[in-house]
């Protein structure tokens, strides 16, 4: 008979972790010892993916520093809910300036551990889409064009959610926001607009760019890892599910999240030097319809009638990820 | 305290902030039921057992088996296995292959001689058990286990009932039986074999016994009309699987046709074929999907070749020669004559068509009541006279080792209850775990383990086992393959994907707890648990 390697079927590679398994192949998300970045008692809103993909980020960058990390944060929800004057939820030196300047900021702290001779405190800069891809831009392209050593991740909720989830450059075509009501001959947020800040990102040709979702840790963790071990200016994009502003049930976040990678609309990759080094394949290709129909921000697709013809162009932009990335 | 330039206030922390006030719903870890657990007619907590064998715990699997079944390498080898019919990871690609997993199990235990923790102490109660079959020797050990002084008394030679007697050693080998009976006798049980039971009462009370549990079997062949010559040679198929174990090799000639369509005429069918028949023809009334042999069965024989005869009846029998009817299915699905006869040359005609018990030893027992050929028991397997409980093929139920198994446990725990003057109540069941309450993203896709088996021409000649057993890479990666439906496994996922850190991991083997505190009842935990042991309930208010 032929012989196969017993493989931990059980779980795989897909749940944070196994009893069965060795623990350095567990995520540090199973860790009864992770260093909770962000602990209880923040007001994220139920089922909050950023509040979940900010833990998973700080985490493993904090294994990969050795605890030795300086964060630097956008105006956003990710500071609204984790620091209230006096409060936080914070386990780390944590600076919060202006909605536009945190990657100018990261710069900052990077710029004056050189000059201290400090050079084992690492930097992270961090935002959602608003600060990072709208009002922070301009900061953010300095800080690649000048190499600045400093990770910055963005949380990609695709909205202002903090506000009232008005539309940002990150909001998805069709998708309705207060800003892009489902209203008139092409509700919601129109198409061909918003940009893609993972390709503006490799651009600037810096050492490292990643993308990741909320619903693979591992994934994640392995990127912040990767990206802890380069010096020089790194980005990662984390897509993660916002139910207010995606009006999706508060404990569908991973499955939303899973399926926007599963779909190809959000593809999952890493960069080096500009150039595209790896995709994470699809693993149980699905219809972008699975996708929308969880979301309310969707709901003017499927009711009062259904638009088959919106449906096709999402479909379409999907597909064309596919391509684009080699992601089956 | 000093403070810097316009601050007016101390850092704090956010611990300070209780957010489990935000809750509407809360997260609960359940334990539901697996189907496997569920469909077993033992009881056996399979998904129990599967749990240890995953870790390659082969010891405690097995110890976790023997609270309920004192057979797993007999019941791994001829079960019918309902378990991996009902088993979800059959809709996601397999079943799990449970009864080759018992059967590695059970094997193990026999090469390492594992041995069951016996009773603390004697209840000082006796109780007589009719039947060295599976229900009998079941019931025998649980008694044991839980303290009584047990008597075993069968009209036999050899301890095992269907077992020995109705199962052929390429099923089931008589060492492995043996192994297991002795382990059970090896409690202290005693077995009087020889020693047939003829007045119950009677026996009761010259063995001054508190209690009895009947579990006679039913061993008499069935018979049917078939005219026949003096010179046709018939004889029925209990009788001549008996006779392959007490060593006499029945004559049937080169041409042998087996009446009937059960698992009885399959082995009758298959054991014709190694004692030489070059001919094993099975005559069914009705069609291959209504024979209620279980189909594997059916499926081995026609490999061995043994050729079916479907919608055909017996005529009649004279030497040399049968006369058959083909028959047609009505529409209520009954096979109707249709007059087309034909002849078909055999040497010797083989009866399957059901067995019947002999109930002689309960002649003038009040209360008892007998109705079409079988004792009529109670829930808790008791019959109508107060003391006397029954089991096995003696009683209404489908007539498997696994069910006189099962019978057999839940008539000892009966006992054990009548015997201190108390009555059993039914736990509340459990929920059942069924797939959509699985989450099998997290699962990888895994094919089920091949069993190995006997080469085909091997098979036709000898009486060597047909299914071969798992090896331990294999047994190990089979017993991964469970889903774990409905109990939790301690994947982390809970713990790991909660945004509000509000799940507590406890030490291995000890699960999590929810910390509600803080929980805002988002019910990922419960959207993401692979194996659907978190259940979403309203907040108590």
């Amino acid at each position: 008979m032929a012989t196969r390697p017993i493989k931990f079927y059980q779980v795989g590679s897909h749940a944070a972790g196994n009893r069965l398994l060795d623990p350095s192949l567990r995520s540090l998300q199973s860790d009864p010892n992770r260093s909770n970045a962000i602990t209880k008692g923040h007001r994220a809103c139920q089922g909050c993916g950023e509040a979940l993909g900010a833990r998973y980020a700080i985490d493993a960058a904090m294994r990969a520093t050795g605890g030795q990390l300086i964060a630097a944060n956008a105006t956003g929800c990710l500071e609204v809910f984790s620091t209230p004057y006096p409060e936080s939820s914070w386990q780390l030196p944590w600076l919060h300036s202006l909605f536009g300047n945190a990657p100018a900021v990261a710069s900052g702290i990077a710029a004056a551990l050189k000059a201290k001779g400090r050079s084992e405190v690492r930097v992270i800069g961090q935002g959602g889409d608003g600060g990072t891809v709208d009002i922070g831009m301009a900061c953010l392209s300095g800080m690649f064009e000048r190499n600045d050593d400093v990770l910055y991740i963005c949380y990609d909720n695709e909205a202002y959610m903090n506000t009232g989830v008005q539309r940002s450059g990150s909001t998805p075509p069709a998708a309705r926001t207060m800003t892009t009501q489902a209203v008139g001959p092409q509700p919601g947020n129109p198409f061909g607009q918003g940009k893609n800040v993972p390709q503006i990102a490799m651009a600037h040709e810096i050492p490292y760019v990643a993308t990741a979702t909320v619903a693979e840790p591992r994934d994640l963790e392995a990127k912040v890892e990767q990206a802890m071990s380069i010096r020089g200016a790194r980005y990662i994009h984390v897509l993660v599910t916002c139910p207010l502003g995606w009006a999706s049930a508060s404990g569908d976040t991973i499955k939303v999240a899973r399926l926007a990678k599963e779909t190809g609309l959000f593809p999952v990759f890493e960069a080096r030097d500009g150039v595209l080094s790896a995709v994470s394949k699809i693993r149980r290709q699905e219809p972008v319809e699975e996708y929308l129909a969880l979301q309310g921000r969707y709901r003017h697709l499927f009711k009062p009638t259904r638009q088959e013809d919106v449906i096709a162009r999402i479909q379409a932009r999907a597909d064309r990820n596919i391509e684009r990335y080699g992601l089956l | 305290m000093e403070r810097p330039f316009a601050i007016t206030l101390d850092v704090g922390s956010s611990l300070a902030n209780k957010t489990g006030a935000w809750r509407d719903e809360r997260p609960v870890y359940v334990d539901r039921m697996p189907p496997c657990n569920a469909g077993c007619p033992a009881g056996e907590n399979i998904q129990g057992w599967l749990y240890h064998a995953e870790a390659g715990d082969y010891e405690e699997a097995w110890r976790v088996i023997v609270k309920d079944n004192p057979f797993p390498a007999v019941v791994g080898r001829v079960c019918y296995h309902p378990c991996t019919e009902v088993c979800n990871r059959a809709q996601v690609d397999e079943a799990v292959g449970i009864n080759n997993v018992e059967r590695f199990l059970g094997d193990e235990a026999i090469t390492r001689g594992w041995t069951p923790q016996g009773p603390e102490g004697h209840s000082g109660k006796r109780v007589l058990v009719v039947g060295a079959g599976p229900s009998g020797l079941a019931a025998a050990y649980h008694l044991a286990m839980m303290g009584h002084e047990v008597l075993i008394r069968d009209a036999g030679p050899l301890p095992g009932g269907m077992m020995r007697f109705g199962i052929p050693a390429y099923r089931l080998p008589r060492d492995v039986l043996d192994a297991e009976i002795e382990r059970i006798l090896a409690l202290g049980v005693t077995l009087q074999c020889d020693s047939k039971v003829t007045d119950i009462q009677q026996a009761m009370r010259e063995g001054e016994f508190d209690a009895a549990f009947l579990a006679v079997g039913a061993h008499i062949g069935k018979r049917a009309y078939i005219p026949a010559g003096e010179a046709a040679h018939m004889l029925d198929a209990v009788s001549l699987l008996r006779g392959m174990e007490s060593g006499e090799r029945p004559l049937l000639g080169r041409r042998v046709v087996i009446y009937g369509g059960g698992d009885t005429a399959m082995d009758a069918a298959r054991t014709a074929r190694r004692l030489g028949a070059s001919d094993a023809i099975v005559v069914y009334r009705r069609d291959r999907d209504r024979m209620p042999a279980h189909d594997f069965e059916v499926q081995e024989a026609l490999e061995e070749g043994v050729v079916m005869k479907w919608l055909t009846t017996i005529r009649s029998a004279g030497e040399g020669t049968l006369v058959l009817e083909r028959m047609e299915l009505d529409d209520t699905g009954f096979p109707q004559p249709t007059g087309e006869l034909e002849e078909l040359a055999a040497d010797s005609v083989v009866l399957a068509l059901g067995q019947e018990a002999d109930l002689s030893l309960l002649d003038g027992v009040p209360g008892l009541e007998i109705e079409d050929g079988v004792v009529k028991v109670g829930v808790d397997m008791m019959t109508g006279h107060p003391g006397i409980f029954a089991g096995g093929d003696m009683v209404p139920a489908e007539r498997t080792v696994t069910v006189g198994l099962g019978h057999g446990k839940k008539a000892a725990r009966h006992i054990d209850a009548w015997l201190r003057g108390e009555h059993l109540g039914q736990p509340p069941k459990h929920e059942t775990a069924g797939l959509e309450m699985l989450n099998t993203w997290y699962y990888s896709d895994a094919p089920r383990a091949l069993v190995p088996r006997l080469d085909a021409v091997r098979r036709q000649s000898t009486f060597s086992e047909v299914q071969l057993g798992l090896d331990e890479e294999n047994a190990l990666f089979e017993a991964r393959r469970c889903l774990s439906c409905g109990n939790c496994f301690e994947c982390d996922n809970c713990y790991g994907l909660c945004p509000d850190n509000a799940v507590i991991k406890l030490e291995p083997g000890k699960r999590y707890e929810i910390d509600y505190d803080y929980c805002k009842g988002c019910g990922i935990c419960a959207e993401e648990c692979p194996c659907g042991a978190i259940q979403m309930e309203p907040e108590p208010t």
